[in-house]
């Protein structure tokens, strides 16, 4: 066995060790935990395949920001998981033969000679100086260029929407505007004024007044 | 491939909005709430200038550029220009509807401009990859429209649904269309229209994949059986945004369908046209017979669209040019008829009334008889009543039909429609013949007063001559198809 | 080498010799960190007009070394209602990215463990996965203080890779190049045959100092420390944690800290390149020893950072990075890419 082929089997047990614990993990920050380390391994696969670029991308989006921000979400939620669960071994039986038939379907069709695996032949092997990054840019930004800028333009379009549905001005929100914190000058704050000292007058009918006010 | 050969006059009206939109985008910060009427002048200009683009570039041919991903001809020009027309229409008419409801506010025109964005290139894409962009690109902005109505629950639910739904609708098409990728080798239309005729692509492989991409289309098109989102949304979004759901997209759509089905997968009309049949007579049968049971108006039109898309299909199953230009009228004079309709709803409703059951059109004959009359017109085009619109789009879909000898097919339509009739009468009755309950004054701006009456009017002049757009459409549809 | 894979065999000798690079990488890194935190208290103890540490060997040098053996000798107490396998992963899930990114720094054109392609998209993704240690141990601790400090660091952390991706995105564009090798090379050419004023800080100006600040922020450093907040949430996420396991994060911090230093140096500072003309004789010529004082250099900056200024409020962070880092980086690629396009281009 070469040494990829080790590699690939190594990365392809804890993917799907991992995958299998995203949803049966207890606890949705584990399995949160878990998605990250099936996304990293799975970026493993990608450089096997000498897709240095997805594979990077993958770590990036996924791991780097998707993940973070879910999982951020999931920290702050109180999930009952009790009840999430509740139906989970009246379901099981169902489901779990499902999967049985699922992967009994897959081995047949990968074994039957039908499939003729043997007849994939591996691609053509990439020069040593190849760069798919330079590649993947020079193909996004000619032959899709267009598909290229509608993606940009759908995500402007999430942003916009995203804000537009969120932001709203709350009343009671004590929103501090630093710039106009370090735009203020004294007389905006402070009042001096000239009080003439004078001798309190005792009238007491005005105490009262004052008290009653 | 370099700069120099990139030939990107065809997509112009495309830059230009997309330019002005931006421009608009940036702008509208720097506008208070109480000028936002400058933002919606510039839309209303944009799509002006756009519309006077693209006629002024118009050339009788196809021209693909961008690698194939884009295509320039009279079918895209046509609808384009239509589209321009509609989107101006619908800010016209839901100016004051969203402005009493606090939307008025730069996403609503900027997201507008987005989704008509997507839309030009829906009805411009020639590979597949385009034609996806474009549809996410408008479902994208339709949903986060809807939900722009954050405090109603109803609406962020009808987003929701549509949301959920149309995930699920382009995942149905993507996986047809890899299917398709998989047998033809190709994503783009012309190459995969060449590889299912020269008999190359496998032909289980490609069958697979059109149901896929079928379902997919007849859910975007809100065809029975997978019309269920349509009532609910129609019926959850504020009226201002089941106008703008109801009226441009069907146009695109249209074209979307027409692109795939006709221009990519045009070989395989035998294989389609047996699926399309089931599509149109159950959502001719079930949008009819389902209407006629709601007392919302809203949700009845929604039926009453599904019914409509029935008839569009039945242009497509003829499979010829008579039939897909009859469909292509057919859909321009419904977008026509329904903003007519939705036009009067709006205007009717105000601040703190929402004018969508049946009831609230209760005498309005009596409050205001030439609203009444404009919603009669509306009413009676969607029915197809001889001297309107409406009848000469279903006649001409029928006579398709008929030509091709599926005559079982015309008699299950007009029979349909005689169903379908029924209920936009019985909403003329409510109006003419019942006691005024609601006494409030009906306050309509000067605008919208005239762009309405010309709208309704339009259906009328439409239905007298109908037969210089026809001509259009026939030509338009004989330029841009080069399977006919 | 070549007497390793006589020995052992092609593949296993290539494997002992890469792990003996790694070897050779890691530990001068370690010991770096560990007098790094004695430089800490020195320079700042100076400016401060102390002497700072000077008890241990002379003048205080051996103190990191009694520092390590005091953390080493104390007991890891693991909180009873904490999630005990996350909590003791935690660590190891911050000092791995900064240890990781080093396989693609290069020392010089020819001194780096792995000279890949895309060695700035791959410290990119190393480095945006550090902030998962600050998470996991915020809320594996299950102390409410943890947990604050944890989604303050993770926020500004993910804040603060934004404008540094985009400062980023200005230099590969004027490089061409994902390559660090090829992006400090690119450097040696321009004004005076290669001197400071050729490297990519004079024209990427308001990009560098972008960087440099994120740097900051990114590292959790003063005055971008309000993950550790002392005086509100007393240490932030690592609040829980005691002897090694807090080591390990302490060494994760500063381990950050160089190679952020060292990626500023490669980046924006002409790496090993000389700071005079190559015209210049021995002075001119480009050599490790001149990327090691640029490191020091920044972190000097770091240090200073901290003696000098006072800790940011937490909207202030989130302004300064959304609202001014952001667009500033944004509109100077722009500047740079038309820059690039007209006649007055630098880097033809």
């Amino acid at each position: 066995m070469s040494f990829q082929a080790v590699v690939f089997y190594v990365l392809s047990l804890i993917l799907i060790v991992a995958a299998f614990r995203v949803v049966t993990a207890k606890n949705p920050v584990h399995a949160a935990l878990y998605l990250v380390l099936a996304f990293f391994t799975a970026s493993g696969h990608w450089l096997l395949l000498q897709a240095e670029f997805l594979a990077i991308a993958l770590v990036l989006v996924y791991v780097g920001a998707v993940m973070v921000l879910f999982l951020f979400v999931v920290m702050m939620l109180d999930i009952n998981i009790e009840k999430l669960r509740e139906g989970f071994w009246q379901n099981f039986p169902l489901a779990g033969t499902v999967a049985l038939v699922m992967v009994a379907e897959m081995l047949l069709i990968l074994s039957s000679p039908e499939a003729n695996l043997a007849g994939f032949q591996a691609g053509p092997a990439v020069a040593a100086d190849a760069s798919n990054v330079r590649e993947l840019g020079r193909q996004l930004y000619t032959v899709y260029l267009l598909p290229f800028e509608a993606a940009a333009v759908v995500l402007l379009v999430a942003m916009v929407a995203a804000i537009g549905i969120t932001m709203r001005k709350r009343a009671d929100s004590k929103y501090i505007n630093p710039a106009e914190q370090v735009r203020v000058r004294r007389n905006d704050r402070v009042r001096v004024v000239q009080v003439q000292a004078v001798k309190p007058e005792v009238d007491t009918a005005s105490d009262t007044n004052e008290q009653q006010a | 491939m370099n700069w120099a050969d990139l030939n990107l006059m065809p997509a112009l009206p495309e830059m230009f909005l997309l330019g002005a939109l931006s421009v608009i985008l940036i702008l509208d910060l720097f506008i208070s709430d109480a000028k936002r009427g400058i933002t919606y002048a510039l839309s209303l200009l944009t799509l002006l200038v756009c519309a006077v683009t693209q006629v002024s570039t118009f050339e009788p041919f196809a021209t693909v550029t961008l690698s194939g991903m884009f295509v320039d001809d009279p079918l895209s020009d046509i609808v384009k220009v239509a589209m321009y027309g509609v989107t101006a229409l619908v800010l016209v008419y839901t100016r004051q509807y969203v402005k009493d409801r606090g939307l008025f506010k730069g996403e609503y025109f900027t997201l507008t401009l987005f989704a008509l964005l997507g839309m030009n290139l829906m009805v411009s894409a020639s590979n597949f990859v385009s034609l996806y962009m474009g549809l996410e690109l408008l479902s994208l902005s339709l949903y986060s429209l809807i939900a722009l109505q954050r405090e109603s629950g109803r609406a962020i639910e009808a987003a929701m649904k549509y949301f959920v739904l149309g995930a699920l609708a382009s995942g149905l098409l993507l996986y047809g269309v890899s299917m398709v990728y998989g047998a033809t080798g190709s994503l783009e239309l012309a190459k995969v229209a060449q590889a299912i005729a020269s008999g190359s692509a496998n032909q289980t492989l490609l069958v697979f994949g059109l149901v896929f991409i079928v379902a997919g289309l007849a859910f975007k098109l809100g065809a029975v059986p997978f019309h269920m989102w349509v009532p609910d949304v129609y019926q959850g979004s504020s009226t201002a945004m089941t106008l703008m759901i109801g009226a441009a997209p069907k146009l695109a759509a249209f074209v979307f369908v027409i692109r795939i089905l006709v221009q990519g997968l045009g070989e395989m009309v035998a294989d389609w046209q047996g699926m399309l049949v089931i599509l149109a007579v159950l959502s001719m049968a079930i949008g009819n017979l389902t209407a006629i049971a709601q007392t919302n108006l809203k949700r009845m039109l929604a039926y009453s669209t599904i019914s409509h898309m029935g008839f569009l299909l039945l242009g497509l199953i003829a499979g010829n040019a008579e039939g897909y230009s009859a469909a292509l009228f057919y859909v321009i004079v419904y977008v026509l008829t329904s903003l007519a309709g939705f036009g009067i709803l709006l205007g009717l409703s105000r601040a703190g009334f929402e004018c969508e059951t049946l009831d609230d059109l209760k005498g309005l004959n009596g409050r205001n008889s030439w609203y009444a009359l404009l919603m009669l017109l509306a009413l009676f085009s969607m029915a197809g009543i001889p001297p309107l619109a409406g009848f000469y789009a279903k006649f001409a879909v029928i006579q398709a039909i008929v030509n091709v000898n599926l005559l079982w097919l015309a008699i299950v339509a007009v029979l349909m429609s005689l169903i379908g009739a029924f209920y936009y009468l019985r909403a003329v009755k409510v109006m003419y013949f019942d006691d005024v309950q609601d006494h409030s004054p009906i306050t309509m701006s000067g605008d919208m007063k005239l762009v309405l009456s010309l709208n309704a009017v339009a259906l009328l002049v439409l239905g007298a001559m109908p037969e210089r757009l026809i001509a259009m459409c026939v030509e338009a549809m004989k330029q841009s198809l080069v399977v006919l | 080498m070549e007497l390793l894979q006589n020995l052992l065999g092609t593949e296993a000798g290539l494997a002992v010799w890469t792990l003996l690079k790694i070897l050779a990488i890691v530990a001068p890194l370690m010991i770096g960190v560990a007098y790094l935190t004695l430089a800490e208290r020195k320079v700042i103890g100076y400016m401060q007009i102390r002497i700072g540490p000077n008890r241990v060997g002379p003048k205080g040098l051996l103190q990191p070394l009694a520092d390590g053996v005091k953390l080493l000798m104390k007991e890891i107490i693991l909180p009873t209602k904490s999630s005990k396998g996350l909590f003791l992963v935690a660590p190891v899930l911050s000092i791995m990215p900064a240890l990781a990114a080093w396989a693609v720094i290069p020392f010089t054109d020819t001194m780096v463990l792995a000279n890949i392609d895309a060695s700035l998209l791959f410290i990119m993704a190393i480095t945006s996965m550090g902030v998962y240690g600050v998470i996991v141990a915020g809320w594996a601790g299950n102390s409410k203080y943890s947990f604050l400090g944890a989604l303050r660091s993770s926020a500004q952390i993910v804040s603060y890779e934004i404008s540094m991706g985009f400062a980023l995105v200005g230099v590969l564009m004027v490089s061409g190049s994902l390559n660090l090798v090829e992006i400090v090379n690119q450097q040696g050419h321009g004004i005076g045959g290669g001197s400071v004023l050729s490297w990519n800080w004079l024209p990427l100006f308001p990009l560098f100092l972008v960087y440099l600040i994120s740097g900051v922020a990114e590292t959790n450093r003063a005055p971008f420390d309000v993950a550790e907040g002392e005086s509100e949430i007393v240490a932030g996420f690592h609040v829980e944690y005691s002897g090694m396991a807090f080591a390990v994060f302490f060494l994760a911090e500063y381990a950050n800290m160089i190679l952020v230093s060292a990626l500023t140096a490669i980046m924006f500072m002409g790496g090993w390149l000389s700071p005079f003309p190559a015209s210049w004789g021995a002075l001119g010529a480009s050599g490790v020893i001149w990327l090691l004082a640029k490191i020091s250099l920044v972190l000097f900056l770091f240090l200073w950072f901290r003696a000098t200024f006072p800790r940011y409020r937490y909207d202030q962070i989130m302004r300064l990075g959304w609202k001014i880092f952001i667009p500033v980086s944004l509109v100077w690629v722009l500047v740079v890419g038309a820059w690039m396009m007209s006649p007055l281009s630098l880097w033809n």
